[in-house]
Parts: C-alpha cells; structure tokens; sequence
C-alpha cells in the first residue's frame, strides 16, 4: 500500500467526518466529529513525514475539544427551528461545486504529488537549509533550526499574535468587578 | 466547577506528574528530537487542565492562580525577546545565534546548537501558560438571571482571588 | 486527486460557515477550514520515499540532503496550528458573550433583537 492510497483512505474519512459534523443537529456528535478529524489529520501529518506536526495537532486538538465543550455545551441550548431557506442553499452550494471545478483545474500547475518545489529549483532555501542546518546552527532537528534560527522573526510574530489572541479572548470575557455568589 | 469521582481522582493524583515531566521532556530536547517549545508548551498546559477538571477549580486555582499564570506567560515572551535583542547586540543581526558562534558544541547533545534550547523554553513557557489562563476565565464563568429576568454574566472565583 | 480532496475539506469548512444558523456550528466549521489548509501546506513538500527532516548519528549528510522531505512548510504549519488554536478560542468567546447578551445561540434571533 503506497503512501498515496493510505492518504486518500485517510482524508476520505475526514470528508465523512467533516459530514457529519456539519450537518449533524446534536451539537456533542458535531464536536466530537471535530475531534475524529483531528485524528485523522495527526495521523496524516505521521505519513507525510512529520512528526513534529503530528505531536502539536493531537495535542491541540484534545484542548480545542476541551474549550469547546466546556464553553458553550455546557451552557442550556435549546434549538431553534427555522425555515430552512431552500433557493439561498442552492446557490451557495452551486458556487462551492463551482469552485470546486476550479481548484482542481488551477491545481494542475502545482505539480504532481510527490516532487516538491525543492527536487525542481536547485536555489530553493530549503536545500540550502537541509545541507548547512547542522553546521551552521548545530540543531539536528531541522525543522527547530529553521523555526528559531533561520526564520526566527516569524516566530517572534507568532508569539505576539498568540498573545494578542489570548489578551482579545480574556477582555471579551470581562466583567465588571467580581462577584463572589450572584451579588455585584 | 465540581470536580470528579474517586477513581478519577486517584488516577490523576498519580498520572499528573508524568504527564507534567514528558511535556518538560519534549521542550528542552527540541533540538534533538521531534516538538520543540510548541508541542510542549500545550502537553504541560493539558497537565493542568487535567488536574483543574478532575479536582474542581479551587484546588487548582490554589495550586496556580491566575496572576502567576500571567507572569508566566508574560515572562516567557520577555524572555524570548530579549535572547533576539541579545543577538542583535553580541552578533550584529537580531536574533543572531551568537552562542553558536561563541561557544558551538557538539552535534546530538544537550547544550549544543546555541540559542536554540533558550528560545525553546521560552515559548513552551509562554504557551502553556496562556492555554492554562484561557481555560482558568472559561471555568469560572457563570451565567445568572438577576432580579429583572435578564441574564448577566458573573466570573465566581472561589475566596475572592479576584483578577482586579 | 490528494490535493482536490483536501479542497473539498475546506469547502464543506466553507459551506457549514456560510449556511448554518447555530454560532458554534460557524465556529466548527472555521475548525475544519483550519485543518484544511495545515494539510494542503505540509501535502505540498512532501517527496516520494522521503525521510523525516530530523538527523540521525548513522545518516550520510550528502544522502539525507537529497532524501528529505521539504522542511520549510512544517516550519510554518507549526505556528498555524497553535495561531488556530488560539483564534478558535477567541471565537469561543465572542460566542458565550453573545449568548449572555441574547440568550440563545441563534444567528437570525441576534438579528431580529437588535440592542
């Protein structure tokens, strides 16, 4: 079994997943659809040769289940039932099938699965990176060498805007003065 | 928030450490083997978020309140800003590994490649701290119907160990 | 054929975001969207026969240069996926404010009650 077949088993089973948990009415199975596709991709991330990946999106992945059924399934949620609005429906799904033409079309310029950029352009930094990584930084894990070494500034980026996130995410939540059983 | 049953409790009574150390185990040999501060930083905050739903927030609010998880996580960004100003003034470029170019180790050991492990530590920290500080407002917040029918939205922290 | 399925991924994200009525179900579909695009980046560096870009005491340094899976979009999906992370979470939060002010998680009943 070639790695392509295992990876198109695999993301026909995130498609499922992806399904179901769109359309699904329990909100619980829709989350914890979200979760089956976690999996999957960490799963994926391993076939592709990436273990770092594999390791932050399982690990992710159970903390984003954990927020999300502890912030909002918690609370009591009566659904709704409205009209369902049959004519806006169509024409949102007639222009995904649209795009989806289109993609497959555009992806014809990608090139094959299997040759990446880097087997084709000699000058691409990442061979450049796979060749010196271990002389020039002295990290044998390549992908750390060039996360905090060759392209460092990204992840100072990366940090200031987790921390924005996290700063949005606690001023949204704040209330004025605490309160210590119901009284303000 | 209540915490769980019995069995619950024992099993992360003695499960919580290891889980604490594999975390602390994969940020400082980033270098070396797979994850980094990333992957880390989210397994030590999964540890206390073990320990917060299993024996209800008080317990782990006592353990770890709220305002030394800010400091955590605001130490860990100063801490990585100041490794690159650090470059920028010992190598000439910001964010230079200029510990490899002062003193380079050998390959496929501990204190080898410089800069590299600091910076790790750095964001492990300030990762697991803000995931940890996310789920501290997410537990405390309760939603109550005042005297008018109308809903507010109160934050119960336990003996008053308000944020303000 | 990988790449096109990983775009209709992210197209039932798009279409969940774009048609359902519940908050949190928008905030699921944003989830979906996310891990579609992580898997469409690390799918594109991919090599046949590669090897993790990670050295060992017993690899040729020549050979593994020219083995290697592209290690430059697993660098940036690293930081995606704790960014998505951190991003769902706000998400999460606009949501349970929403629902202290309205009292339901209803997209059209936030619009009917304005204020």
């Amino acid at each position: 079994m070639g790695t392509e077949t295992i990876l198109i088993i695999l993301l026909f089973f995130m498609l499922a997943g992806a399904l179901i948990a769109v359309e699904t009415k329990n909100l619980l199975s829709s989350v914890i659809s979200l979760g089956a596709i976690g999996v999957g991709s960490s799963v994926a991330f391993l076939f592709l040769m990436a273990p770092d990946l594999a390791i932050v999106q399982i690990a992710v992945e159970v903390v984003l289940l954990i927020f999300l059924i502890r912030g909002t399934i918690a609370r009591d949620v009566i659904p709704q039932r409205g009209h369902i609005a049959w004519g806006a429906l169509a024409v949102v799904v007639v222009l995904l099938a649209g795009l989806l033409a289109f993609g497959t079309y555009a992806f014809r310029g990608i090139g094959r699965f299997g040759q990446p950029v880097i087997s084709a352009v000699q000058e691409a930094p990442s061979n450049r990176y796979l060749a010196e990584g271990v002389r020039e930084t002295g990290a044998v894990n390549i992908v750390a060498a060039v996360i905090l070494d060759y392209r460092g500034y990204d992840t100072l980026g990366e940090a200031t805007v987790l921390f924005a996130a996290i700063l949005g995410a606690l001023t949204i939540l704040r209330v004025k003065g605490f309160t210590k059983g119901g009284q303000r | 928030m209540k915490g769980m049953t019995v069995i619950v409790k024992t099993i992360t009574r003695w499960v919580k450490v290891f889980i604490f150390l594999y975390g602390v185990y994969i940020v400082l040999t980033g270098h070396l083997t797979p994850g980094g501060g990333f992957a880390g930083g989210v397994i030590i905050a999964c540890s206390y978020i073990l320990l917060t739903l299993a024996y209800g927030k008080e317990f782990a609010l006592k353990r770890l309140g709220p305002r030394t998880t800010a400091g955590l996580d605001s130490g860990g960004a100063l801490l990585f800003l100041l490794a690159a100003l650090l470059g920028l003034g010992y190598g000439g470029i910001f964010f230079a590994n200029f510990l490899q170019k002062r003193f380079p180790g050998r390959e496929f050991q501990l204190a080898s490649a410089g800069i590299i492990p600091i910076a790790n530590i750095a964001i492990g920290l300030k990762v697991g701290a803000s995931l940890f500080l996310i789920f501290i407002i997410l537990s405390i917040l309760r939603i109550v119907l005042d005297e008018k029918g109308q809903q507010s939205m109160v934050q119960h922290w336990p003996e008053g160990k308000g944020e303000e | 054929m990988l790449y096109t399925l990983c775009f209709a991924l992210f197209l039932v994200g798009l279409y969940c975001v774009l048609t359902k009525k519940n908050t949190v179900k928008i905030v699921i579909g944003l989830g979906i969207m996310d891990y579609a695009v992580n898997l469409f980046l690390v799918l594109l560096g991919y090599r046949h026969g590669g090897v993790a870009p990670i050295l060992d005491r017993s690899t040729n340094p020549v050979d593994f240069a020219a083995r290697s899976v592209d290690p430059l979009p697993q660098a940036l999906v690293l930081t995606a996926i704790v960014i998505g992370l951190g991003v769902t979470s706000m998400a999460i939060a606009l949501c349970i404010r929403l629902y202290e002010k309205y009292g339901t998680f209803d997209v059209t009943q936030i619009r009917r009650l304005k204020g």
